[in-house]
């Protein structure tokens, strides 16, 4: 059984067909990139597993059992079992960044306030903050935030991580920071789905690409096969004209 | 102008002054009540609005209808609207407290676009990472929105509330001892219109004015809280 | 209490209050220009004067913003007869809230002015327009687009708030002539009910009309409803 499945996945804004048929598999521990140009659908796909956008057709599985994002309890217990990391961190500006971590699992899942500061510090020690438990969000640079956003998503103990765009937001010298942070999440062997433009990182840290365009999937496999040898002519334009840089 | 002089010191009895004193803590208790618990049922108006699913499109529908619609009726037709409603159903009700929830209606359908206005400056990706993280629609407004909302709605809606000390001399035509009626009856009781309203409209300034410059001060200092370096902010400890 | 509600001897009235709704537009259309005509030469006085006009034109403002318009009138109303002046309802509502408006106005008008950069005044300035035709020609159009929306919603003010204090002294406007009629047929719940009625669609098409002509005229993108 998959981790997680997307069959067939549709989602349309108004009369504008975002998704128009999206398969995707992914394995426990695995780690798939999501690669394609802008409105390809790409941040969709992640929008509509953590239920902010409405699927219009197809089907999502988290271990075989089908989510209905019709009905709100479905909706919350897929979010359980699932953290999104934002483009643009989303952090709470009023908040700092020990409760920004802490605040869901003690207010939303219930766990003991005690445990979860335990486990937040170490997070943030993880993720090189350690000495910014205090500080507010606009006080920190934009990879500093992006950090705790990964704290934040990871303290919620999910199954399946998403990360859309992490870096796309970041000046350049920053981004390695946070590419550091998810290099280790994928080296603990947590399940991933990552949307992003970092080519190389791509490369490196996924097991299978999935190249998008026009709301359909055009090419999937192995880092190898996507960047190197391209089967689709799509693909092969898209790769060429991204790794010309 | 002699009869002026005249009468200065009968209009300046220490009676009148008390009464005077008395009218103006009237004025300003009509518009602290009224204002503050138009604010707060704003707040239920903004969530009833708000509330999601087909359902409860009637609540929606209601709460914008009543904005909409108490806007735009001026205060001196609520202020009798609302005497001649209570006055049928409850005839002994006092005058003060008819004229406290015509103020808090009409505060509530001003103060609501203020805070709809407030609530809608939190950025959406804040709420979007919070639904993401199953809060609740309430957790999302208490945690998130609420706290943030302040310095957009707290200057609009202390400046409205100032504002609103000269709009309780209409509740003067319902019979409510305040500044203007007070003012009126110590005209008709013969001295000069000149004399009584004069000091009438010095008095409304002298609370109106220090009011509005604190308005002011406030704004100012909540202004410079959402600025883009690191300020004092209404901080969630 | 029992109250058997007769919204058809209301309704019957309506030519009645419908010319009391005409006597409201009047009052509103002449309050708001003398109104603006004050709050022209208030704006400019604080912008361009020295520090004794600006003072004065500060005064004005302070003054007029900070007491009610109701006692303003009443301070006409009773007040000027004391100097032989005996001026009717009507007019002493208009002067009281043309002189508040006056007040208002002026702060809505320099927002406008302060609004224009001093490199357009300063460009306007190297081509040899004398004041008057710098106001004219640059800041006059620049600002009517800055403060059109202002404009529009005081004039919503205006019309419908302010006019209304006129009943307190008699004038025949909309709210006054639901009163006359009022103390004659007993039917206040039902007349005041539909006096609100008329405030509120008479307000929205107002509104309604001015923000299209705002988009209209000035592209202004407002919010209609």
């Amino acid at each position: 059984m998959h981790h997680l499945e997307v069959r067939n996945l549709a989602s349309a804004y108004g009369r504008l067909e975002v998704l128009k048929g999206v398969n995707l598999t992914l394995k426990k521990g695995e780690v798939m990139a999501l690669i394609g140009p802008s409105g390809s659908g790409k941040s969709t796909v992640l929008r509509v597993l953590m239920g902010l956008t409405r699927p219009t057709g197809g089907e999502v599985l988290i271990d075989g059992a089908a989510v209905d994002y019709t009905r709100p309890a479905s909706v919350r217990a897929a979010r359980d079992r699932m953290a999104i990391v934002f483009q643009q961190y989303n952090l709470f500006q009023n908040m700092d960044v020990m409760r920004n971590v802490t605040i869901a699992p003690v207010k939303i899942k219930g766990r003991p306030r005690a445990e979860v500061e335990r486990e937040a510090v170490r997070l943030l020690e993880k993720v090189g903050l350690g000495d910014k438990h205090h500080a507010y969000p606009d006080q920190l640079s934009g990879g500093q935030q992006q950090r705790v956003a990964i704290a934040r998503a990871l303290a919620l103990k999910p199954e399946i991580l998403l990360l859309d765009e992490v870096t796309s937001a970041l000046d350049p010298e920053l981004v390695n920071e946070v590419l550091d942070s998810v290099r280790a999440l994928a080296a603990d062997g947590m399940t991933m789905l990552i949307v992003s433009h970092e080519m190389g990182f791509v490369r490196e840290v996924a097991a299978k690409v999935v190249m998008m365009d026009k709301g359909r999937v055009v090419e999937e496999g192995p880092p190898r096969q996507i960047f190197d040898a391209p089967r689709t002519d799509r693909a092969r334009d898209f790769v060429g004209k991204i790794l010309r840089h | 102008m002699d009869r002026i002089i005249q009468q200065l010191p009968r209009f300046f009895s220490p009676g009148n002054i008390s009464l005077l004193l008395d009218a103006a803590g009237t004025t300003l208790a009509l518009t602290f009540i009224g204002c503050v618990s138009g604010f707060l049922l704003a707040f239920l108006i903004v969530f009833l609005r708000q509330t999601p699913g087909i359902w409860a499109l009637p609540l929606r529908l209601l709460g914008i209808a009543y904005v909409e619609i108490f806007r735009r009726i001026p205060f001196l037709v609520v202020t009798y609207l609302v005497l001649f409603f209570i006055q049928t159903f409850q005839s002994d009700a006092s005058l003060f407290t008819i004229a406290v929830v015509a103020i808090c209606i009409y505060a509530t359908a001003y103060t609501a676009e203020i805070i709809r206005g407030g609530f809608e400056s939190v950025a959406r990706q804040q709420i979007e990472a919070a639904t993401a993280m199953n809060f609740t629609r309430w957790q999302t407004l208490s945690g998130v929105i609420i706290p943030q909302s302040w310095p957009v709605i707290l200057p609009p809606a202390v400046a409205f509330a100032v504002g609103f000390v000269k709009d309780t001399a209409l509740v003067s035509q319902v019979g409510v001892f305040e500044l203007t009626f007070r003012g009126k009856e110590l005209n008709n009781g013969g001295f000069s219109g000149i004399l009584v309203f004069g000091t009438i409209a010095l008095i409304y300034f002298g609370i109106s004015y220090p009011l509005s410059r604190f308005g002011r001060w406030l704004e100012s200092r909540l202004a410079s809280s959402r600025s883009e370096k690191p300020r004092k902010r209404l901080r969630t400890a | 209490m029992n109250y058997t509600f007769q919204f058809g001897v209301a309704l019957a009235q309506l030519p009645e209050l419908l010319k009391g709704a005409i006597v409201t537009f009047e009052l509103g259309l002449l309050t708001f220009g003398g109104g603006a005509l004050i709050g022209l030469l208030g704006a400019a006085l604080k912008t361009f004067g020295g520090p004794v006009l600006r003072g004065i034109a500060n005064a004005y403002v302070i003054f007029f913003t900070n007491t009610p318009g109701l006692i303003q009138i009443y301070f006409l109303y009773f007040g000027l007869p004391e100097f032989g002046i005996r001026w009717d309802n009507f007019t002493c509502v208009l002067l009281g809230l043309t002189l508040n408006a006056g007040g208002y106005l002026t702060e809505i008008m320099r927002a406008g002015f302060i609004s224009v950069h001093k490199t357009e005044m300063e460009a306007a300035e190297t081509i040899g327009m004398s004041l008057l035709q710098q106001i004219r020609f640059i800041i006059v159009p620049h600002i009517a687009k800055t403060i059109y929306p202002a404009l529009a919603n005081f004039f919503i003010v205006v019309l419908v708030m302010g006019t209304s204090i006129g009943a307190v002294v008699g004038v025949d406007e909309l709210t006054g002539t639901a009163i006359n009629i009022s103390t004659e047929n007993y039917r206040w719940i039902e007349m005041f009910v539909v006096v609100a009625g008329i405030y509120v669609v008479v307000t929205f098409i107002a509104s309604l009309s001015l923000a299209l002509f705002g988009r209209w005229a000035f592209r202004i993108k407002a919010k209609v409803f």
